[in-house]
């Protein structure tokens, strides 16, 4: 047949295959991966998904450097065990501003996508120190060193603004005020008002219960307010989705 | 060394690729092979129409037979709640202590409760609801507001010292050291005391100083003979059952600095059928008053 004659071409020189292997990928990656761009019914419009906190964030990149995801998911599929077990099935809404997202696949802890708010900053402290204190069966490593590692929030207006670079809604002010707010967070006795107008909904607690801001403060932080940004009783289901 | 026999030449024919004098044979794929090739490809098309795939202007193709897993799940879980609605009522309905008594309700719920259990509480008192430190075993006969299945259901259902719930069960112990209404000295006296209580190894001396510090502080709450009142969730101390530990360290620390235990309320996460069925089942656990 004519067709594989001309096959034969491309097997034996090599540029050729490159060219066109390279335009096979590039014809996949436009039919896949751009309609995610511009299709109305990516991502739902729901009410109450903010970007995340300076202290939050922070804990967010703890959450990723301690690789938290090569066990712990960050999504709940629409299916009946998981929602009775974890609550409301994850929105594509909840994780647009992750960058990179946490949904994952390998689930040797429990998700985490709907964990915060269900237990106390104390129990927190407790599990990340010793896990197998209270969840004798746990197979999670120790992170108690977590809470002796002070940090300061000497590079987070530019974390603030390499987010807002790529579609993060953080505002000059938040990215300004980026240091007060970060501290705000984690001292209840600050004035932590305007942190809370900027970042509605924001927990501010002494999260490790201890004197300075440590790693373990910006974790439990950020562990705190994962999937509670969604009012659901205002969320419906769009059929077309 | 012998020599081992070379193939005779066969008859299929080559690619006419040579390099150093070692060609190529043209052997065809297998049919069965080749066809399973096609038939894939041929199933990958009807997919794409059966299943959402095809991104056109607004939207993407949703599929002949596409659904909808986000309405699936919903109908799936509104399809279990029916089956358990007409029982999930009677739970309701029925006098707490009064459940024990219809075998049906009892077995439905301390089987929902153990669900729930494994679901919301374990994590906090363990699996098997031994508990841990600073979190109450809840299968021993040691209850710090009390373990009648009333009782039990009203922790579960407005927790202890949140602040989420108005209705809470609420008491705070002082922080006898940390504020100063004890000097050290006085500290360590009533620590030896409540360990001569607990019925463990003490300094005699010490604790009958210790004696006199725990009548004018800590009897209001512990009650003269330190068996605690669970009106204010103050626990027993004669017992030497320990929510924090009852060595000289912990005991220290606990009259220093005192113990805030927090439980949430549940009322508002979890629907009445499942905190009475949770209920039941933590009563049914042996502890059960």
């Amino acid at each position: 047949m004519a067709i594989l004659e001309k096959h034969k071409f491309l097997e034996t020189n090599a540029t050729a295959l490159l060219v066109g292997a390279f335009l096979v990928v590039t014809v996949g990656g436009i039919v896949e991966i751009a309609p995610l761009f511009y299709l109305e019914n990516t991502i739902e419009k729901v009410e109450g998904v903010r970007p995340y906190t300076p202290l939050e964030l922070t804990g967010r990149d703890i959450y990723i450097r301690e690789g938290c995801y090569v066990c712990h998911s960050q999504m709940i599929r629409p299916m009946r065990d998981e929602v009775e077990r974890y609550g409301h099935y994850s929105l594509a809404a909840e994780s647009m501003y992750d960058h990179p997202f946490q949904w994952g696949s390998k689930r040797t802890g429990p998700d985490l996508a709907r964990v915060g708010g269900r237990y106390s900053n104390e129990w927190h402290v407790d599990h990340l120190t010793d896990p197998q204190s209270v969840v004798p069966e746990s197979v999670m490593p120790k992170y108690g060193f977590l809470a002796n590692r002070m940090i300061e929030p000497t590079y987070i207006e530019d974390r603030l603004s390499t987010d807002a670079l790529v579609g993060v809604p953080y505002t000059s002010e938040m990215i300004e005020l980026a240091k007060a707010d970060f501290a705000a967070q984690a001292d209840p006795n600050s004035d932590y008002e305007g942190m809370q107008e900027r970042y509605p909904g924001a927990n501010v607690a002494n999260f490790d219960n201890r004197a300075g801001i440590s790693e373990m403060d910006a974790l439990i932080a950020y562990l705190q307010v994962l999937g509670t940004m969604v009012d659901f009783s205002t969320f419906e289901n769009d059929p077309n989705r | 060394m012998s020599k081992k026999p070379t193939t005779t030449k066969t008859q299929v024919e080559t690619t006419g690729h040579s390099w150093d004098g070692i060609e190529e044979y043209n052997n065809p794929l297998p049919r069965w092979w080749l066809w399973t090739f096609y038939l894939t490809i041929i199933w990958g098309l009807i997919y794409t129409i059966l299943y959402p795939a095809w991104p056109l202007v607004h939207s993407a193709t949703q599929g002949l037979w596409g659904g909808n897993p986000r309405i699936a799940v919903e109908a799936e879980i509104q399809r279990f709640d029916d089956a358990n609605a007409a029982i999930e009522a009677k739970l309701v309905d029925t006098d707490l202590t009064a459940i024990a008594a219809d075998g049906e309700l009892l077995d439905f719920a301390t089987n929902a409760g153990g669900a729930v259990f494994k679901t919301w509480c374990a994590q906090c008192h363990g699996a098997g609801a031994a508990g841990a430190k600073g979190y109450p075993n809840l299968v021993d006969n040691d209850w710090l507001w009390g373990g009648s299945i009333e009782d039990i259901h009203t922790t579960i259902q407005h927790g202890i010292r949140n602040a989420e719930d108005a209705d809470a069960r609420y008491s705070e112990m002082p922080k006898f050291g940390a504020d100063e209404l004890l000097e050290p000295a006085q500290i360590d006296q009533v620590v030896q005391y409540v360990r001569q209580i607990s019925g463990q190894e003490h300094d005699a001396g010490l604790a009958s100083e210790g004696a006199v510090v725990f009548a004018d502080n800590c009897s209001a709450c512990h009650m003269e003979d330190g068996t605690g009142d669970r009106a204010q969730g103050a626990p027993n101390l004669t017992d030497a059952i320990w929510l924090y530990g009852g060595d000289v360290a912990a005991l220290t620390e606990t009259v220093t600095n005192a113990r805030f235990g927090v439980m949430p309320a549940w009322s508002d996460r979890l629907s009445e059928a499942d905190i009475r069925a949770v209920a039941t089942w933590v009563h049914s656990r042996g502890g059960g008053e």
